[in-house]
Formats: C-alpha cells, structure tokens, sequence
C-alpha cells in the first residue's frame, strides 16, 4: 500500500490519502472547466441576444448573392446558390490546392534534399541556396512575389506566349483546350481506374513471383502501358465521347478551353516552393540517419548504387522522414488559407471573408471554418500516422 | 484545502459576474480617447498624411466626435480596417465607432446588430477601365474580369447587375483597396469597381491618371455613414448629431472661420442654439453646451471637410452633387437642431 507514503496512521482525515486528493483535484478542474465553458457559452449569447445580432446556422441556405472567381466542379450562381454552396467551394478550392501542393512540394522536397547529398560542389550549393533562401523569408512575402512580381510581368492578354497552336500564357493564367465530355464519356475514367487495378494486382503478383524464382518483372512499364492503352481503346470503341474546346481571344481576353488562373498558381507555386524548402532538410537529415554501414553492406552485395538507394537507404531514412513530412503537410493546409492576400477563392477567402460579412455571423461561420482545417489535418496525420505504422521497423 | 476554497469562490464569483457594461460614452471618457475604426487607407476619406497623421473626410468625422466629447479634436486612435474586419471590429467593441465609407443596408442595420447614424456620404457603385480598351458603357463589359474588395456591398451589386443584363463575369477578391488597385493597374483584370468616390480616390493615385474612365453608369446607390452598436442609444445620438452639427453648421452658414464671431454676437436664435448660447442641446445628450461650436470650431462644417478632403482643388476632384444642401440641388438634409 502506498497510502502511508507520510508515515501517518489510521485517523488521519481522508483528505490526507493521496489518491482521495487527486479525485477530488480531477473533479474539481472538470467542473471548473465545464462552469468555464458554460459561463462563456451563455455570456456570448447573451450579448448577442442583447445587440440584436442573429445567431444559428439558418443563413446557410440564403443566397449567397455575389460572385466566386474560380469555381470547380460545382454550378454556381450568384442569385441561386447559398452560403452553403459558397462553403463547399471554398472547402473543394483549399483542397485542391492544398492537395496539388503537397504533391508538388514532396517532388521538390525529395530533388532537393537528395541534391544537397551531391558530392558535386555546384549542385551541392544550389540546393544549399534554395533551402536557406526560401526557408527564411515569410510565407505571405513570397506568395506576393510570385503574384505580382513573377505572374505579374507576364506578357498582357493581346501579347500571349504562343506555345504550339493552343496553349497561352499570359499575366492572367495558362489557357489550354478542355475536353468537354459527351455521352458515353464515363466509359474512359472506367478503363483508366481499371488499369490501375490491373496495375496493382501485376504488381502483387510479380513481388510474390520475386520471392519465388528471383525473376523480375517491369512493373512501372506494364502499368503505365495499361493506363494509356485501355482508356485509348475505350474512348476508341465508343468513337471519341467528346469535344474539345479551344481557347481563342475575346473582347476581354482568353475565352474558351481551361484557364489556371494566376491566382491559383501563385498560390499553388508559392506554398509548393515554400514547403518544399523544408521537406529537402527533412529529407536529407533522414538519408543521413542512415548509417553508412548500410550502403556500404548493399555495396558489398552488388546491388548497384542506385538500387542500394531505393531499397536500401530510402525504407530506413523514410521512418525518420515521414513524422516531419507530416507536419509540414499540415503546415501547407493551413497556409493555404494566405489565399486571401492574392484573391485566391479559398475557403477562408469566400466563406470566412465575404459570407461572414455579408451575414454577419462571426461565430457560427469562424467555428465551421476551424472545423473543416481540423478535420482535414486530423485525416492528413491518420493517414500519415497508418503509412508510418505500414513501414515502421519490424522487429524480429 | 485553503487553496481549494480558494478556487472555488473564485469560480462561483466569475459565474455570478454578469456581462455588465457601462455605457459607451463613460467607457470614453474614463479611457479619454475615441478608438474609430476607418479604412486602411483611401485617398481623401481616411489615409495617413507624410507624417504619419490619419486625414480624410472619415477622419474628420472621428475628430468632429472628439471635439464634441473632449472639446479636443485629436484625442482619437483610429484602428484600420479591412472591409471583411470592419464589422466584427465593431461588434467585439474593439473600436467605438466605425467611420469607413459604409454602406447603409437593412441587413446591415438589423441583422448585423448596428445602428447608422446618418449619410455622410451620397455615393453610387461604378466601374473603372483603361481608356485603351474602348469601352464607353457598362453594358458592353460582358465576360471581363473584375476585381473588387471582398466583403463589401460592391461584390452583391456586380453580381445583381451582371445577372439583370444577362452578362458573365470572373471576379478576383482582395482585402484592401491597395491590392485591387495594385491588381488592376498590373492588368490582372479589366475592371476596377468599387464606388464611384473610391474609383476617384484611386485614380488620383495612380501614375497616369488619364488613362482611365469612369464609366458613366452608377448600378447602386450607395448611402455611406458612420455607425456604432445598436442598443446604446446615448451613444448613437452623439455620433448622429456630431454629423448633423456638421451638416447644420454649413446650412447655417456657421463656419471655423467665422464662428466665434457668430458665438459672440448672432442675432439668429437657431444659430445661438446650435452654437449653444441659448438652449440646453449640448447638455442633453450629455455633453456640453458647446459641443456644435467645438465641432465647427475645431473641425469645421460639413462643406469646409468636403472641400478639403475631396472637393474641386483636390486630387480627387469631386463635385458635390447629391451632397450639396437640400436647398443648393443637392440631398443632404439635417432635421432641425431645437
């Protein structure tokens, strides 16, 4: 027993036995916390109640009643749509350039950090140049740069970059030809998500033929014919399923085919570029946890420099890498929200800026806001924390 | 246990607190400034001066405030605001009354919880192009791209008139003036939009002002004022006459220059009233009698900030229109001071 930890016998007040104090100091946080939360709670309504300001989540399903620069995937329009809809836009806008970063950025990241290995002394210090230079100045600076000072000086509309017969740059984006599906066009995005299940079950089967006999199998190759060939043959047999739109001038610019606007890819270049920067260091500091002893047992096994890289070095600098790697996915997510500053329609932009103020309802649309940023950096770190567990250590 | 009860006391007396407050005036005069929220700079209406000084029309509203208060003018912190910022500024009392070419809505009014003291302001939403494009009317501006402030009665409006004309546009938000008129000139878009009085603020600072036009359709009307929380009618009745003493000043011909004179020696019973040497005006709403005398003294009437700020003279060139006196062709209208 460790009650009489203060060498005090029976009689003592209860008060006195350690574990009584630490129910009764847990009780009273949790009602303490619990009468905070409360007093907060009914303070704000209260006072809301008092300046006559509306509260609940009624103003979601009122018309929006203005304009969204960029809009994907959706129908939008001003006089039908609700602040609701104006929310999902903004969510799938942050996503998909939050998604697109974080592509972007682990490419960067790994070049670069792989490149500040290099034994070569050039290639060494341009990535040494990079990484210091763009981990050292703020975020919101660099994404003005790139808004005003890189896209910005683009040539105007009427004096586009031609680059082959379709495809425009200019300060307001990069137009190309669309493709505007017609009927029967689902047969394509159907054949190309059944190559990449073929790819997978190629790619099963060739490991456990590996372990096996030791033959090899070109994977990578077989997968990448599939994912041309079937959708070809499919669109093929169908007789082409759709249209293509090509971009040509107006009155007011480019009109017609897709448009990446200079706001996206602002955003898009500057947070890849930005996180990029950091991913590099983590990189490199994970390949160099690795001891030598590594490459140099992979050396002595034959397996050629570049193999001894991929199978050797990476799996072992990856369980050093990708705890980081989360967090600065995280980090990219949230700087996401810097969109505001160059016009980008993200979600902190459309719906914590112009629906809030259009409606008033600070509380309610700043709470849903921070719920969605919580939600998906939560899923990002579970799926990053699940990948980490699949390639963990394990010990035998 | 000491520390315990000592918890719990504190506890049951922070839930007993209710969320009192004193009026606004008191909180005021105990702190001894106006914190007044205005924009982050708009040429003419509120924009830091070379040395660093808050000037503008807007500004002499949070002065105008002051002197009436403090019989001090420059007893006023002014916290700039974004369009989207303005009104949760206001709401969370962060500042005591928001002077930043806002327009007066229902919404606005009702939902919003606040309560517009008056027009200081008669303005109208229009459209800015660059000469070179060619276009004479707002009807042949299908398919441009816009850029605007976001959070502002201008983004509902484009959207309304686009739609009523049956055209398309893209629109690309920003949170201040600067960004939009810095997106605008680098031909990011087509079009600049905001008020008619912001486009003549901004064009005046641009390098070549004469290579943009003003398009001559006015989409919206656009009553600007100065605001404050509903529910402290006290409060709102100073701001409200602190512009109506303003407004009444240049009907009355009461100006800086001559109103100490006229102090002295008016024979008009309604410029003595205002003035304060008859009557009890000042007192009511619990100021003092000459709350109307430091206005135009220290400040000067509506017309004497209107000609400084953004009359004919200044950069931004404006000619007074629907802000003259009711009685010189124009709208501005003060119910009597008595």
């Amino acid at each position: 027993m460790t009650t009489d930890v203060q060498g005090l016998g029976a009689g003592d007040s209860k008060l006195r036995d350690p574990r009584v104090r630490a129910i009764i100091y847990q009780i009273l946080v949790i009602v303490l916390f619990v009468a905070f939360v409360a007093y907060v709670g009914s303070n704000t309504a209260e006072n809301l109640e008092k300046r006559g300001i509306a509260s609940g989540l009624g103003f979601l399903q009122q018309p929006s009643g203005f304009g969204i620069g960029i809009v994907l995937i959706m129908d939008y329009s001003s006089q039908t749509s609700t602040h609701f809809d104006v929310l999902l836009i903004g969510i799938i806008n942050t996503l998909a350039v939050s998604i697109s970063g974080i592509f972007l950025a682990t490419i960067i990241g790994f070049i670069f950090g792989v490149l500040r290995l290099s034994k070569n002394w050039v290639v060494n210090k341009i990535s040494a140049v990079y990484i210091e230079v763009v981990r050292n100045i703020p975020l919101l600076v660099q994404l003005l740069f790139w808004y005003f000072a890189v896209l910005g000086v683009l040539p105007l509309v009427k004096e586009s970059l031609q680059i082959g017969d379709n495809f425009y740059v200019n300060n307001r984006g990069i137009n190309f030809p669309s493709i505007i599906p017609s009927e029967g066009f689902w047969v394509i995005p159907v054949a190309l998500i059944l190559a990449i299940v073929i790819g997978v079950f190629i790619s099963k089967w060739a490991k456990k033929r590996q372990d096996l006999t030791g033959q090899t199998f070109p994977v990578f190759w077989t997968t990448v014919g599939l994912i041309i060939v079937l959708p070809t043959i499919a669109a093929l047999i169908m007789g082409l399923p759709y249209t293509i739109d090509y971009p040509n001038f107006g009155r007011f610019g480019i009109k017609g085919g897709w448009v990446l606007e200079p706001e996206f890819l602002a955003l898009w270049i500057g947070l890849s570029v930005y996180t990029g920067a950091f991913i590099a260091e983590i990189v490199r500091s994970g390949i160099n946890s690795v001891s030598h002893g590594q490459t140099e047992a992979a050396n002595s096994l034959g397996i050629r420099a570049g193999l001894a890289m991929r199978l050797v070095v990476l799996p072992q600098a990856l369980r050093v890498i990708v705890p980081p790697l989360t967090s600065q996915y995280l980090n990219l997510v949230k700087n996401s929200s810097l969109a505001t500053a160059i016009g980008y329609a993200d979600i902190t932009a459309i719906f914590a800026g112009t629906s809030l103020n259009q409606t008033g309802q600070a509380i309610e649309v700043i709470g849903i806001t921070m719920l969605f940023y919580l939600s998906i950096s939560l899923i990002i770190s579970m799926f990053m924390n699940w990948y980490n567990k699949r390639i963990a250590l394990v010990e035998r | 246990m000491k520390k315990a009860i000592f918890i719990a006391v504190a506890a049951s007396a922070t839930l007993l607190a209710t969320a009192a407050t004193a009026g606004t005036l008191d909180d005021v005069k105990a702190k001894g400034f106006i914190q007044c929220g205005v924009t982050t700079g708009l040429a003419g209406f509120a924009a830091p001066n070379n040395d660093g000084k808050w000037e503008g029309f807007d500004v002499d509203f949070c002065r105008s405030m002051a002197a009436a208060i403090f019989a001090d003018p420059d007893k006023v912190k002014y916290t700039p605001t974004t369009a989207k910022e303005r009104f949760t500024a206001l709401q969370s009392g962060e500042i005591d009354v928001l002077a930043r070419n806002t327009t007066w809505t229902f919404s606005r009014d009702v939902n919003l919880g606040f309560e517009f003291v008056g027009v200081n302001y008669y303005d109208g939403q229009g459209f800015m192009v660059k000469k070179a494009l060619g276009v004479k009317s707002a009807l042949e501006l299908d398919g441009a791209r816009v850029c605007l402030q976001s959070g502002t009665t201008t983004e509902l409006n484009l959207a309304d008139y686009f739609t009523a004309n049956g055209m398309k546009y893209d629109s690309v938000l920003f949170d201040t003036a600067d960004e939009v008129r810095e997106a605008y000139m680098q031909d990011t878009c087509d079009v600049y939009t905001t008020d008619q009085s912001g486009l003549y603020a901004q064009r005046s600072v641009i390098a070549d002002p004469e290579a943009h036009i003003v398009l001559p359709e006015i989409i919206s009307k656009e009553p600007l004022g100065p605001l404050v929380r509903h529910g402290d009618n006290q409060w709102g009745d100073i701001a409200r006459w602190t512009l109506n003493a303003m407004i009444a000043g240049e009907e009355h011909n009461i100006s800086s220059a001559n109103v100490d004179d006229l102090k002295a020696n008016t024979k008009n019973p309604g410029i003595a009233r205002i003035l304060g040497t008859s009557g009890d005006l000042g007192e009511q709403l619990g100021l003092s009698k000459e709350f109307a005398y430091n206005i135009i003294k220290m400040v000067g009437n509506y017309g004497e900030s209107f000609s400084k700020n953004l009359g004919e003279g200044t950069p931004l060139n404006i000619a007074r229109g629907l802000n003259a006196q009711w009685n010189k062709g124009g709208i501005l209208y003060t119910p009597p001071m008595r």
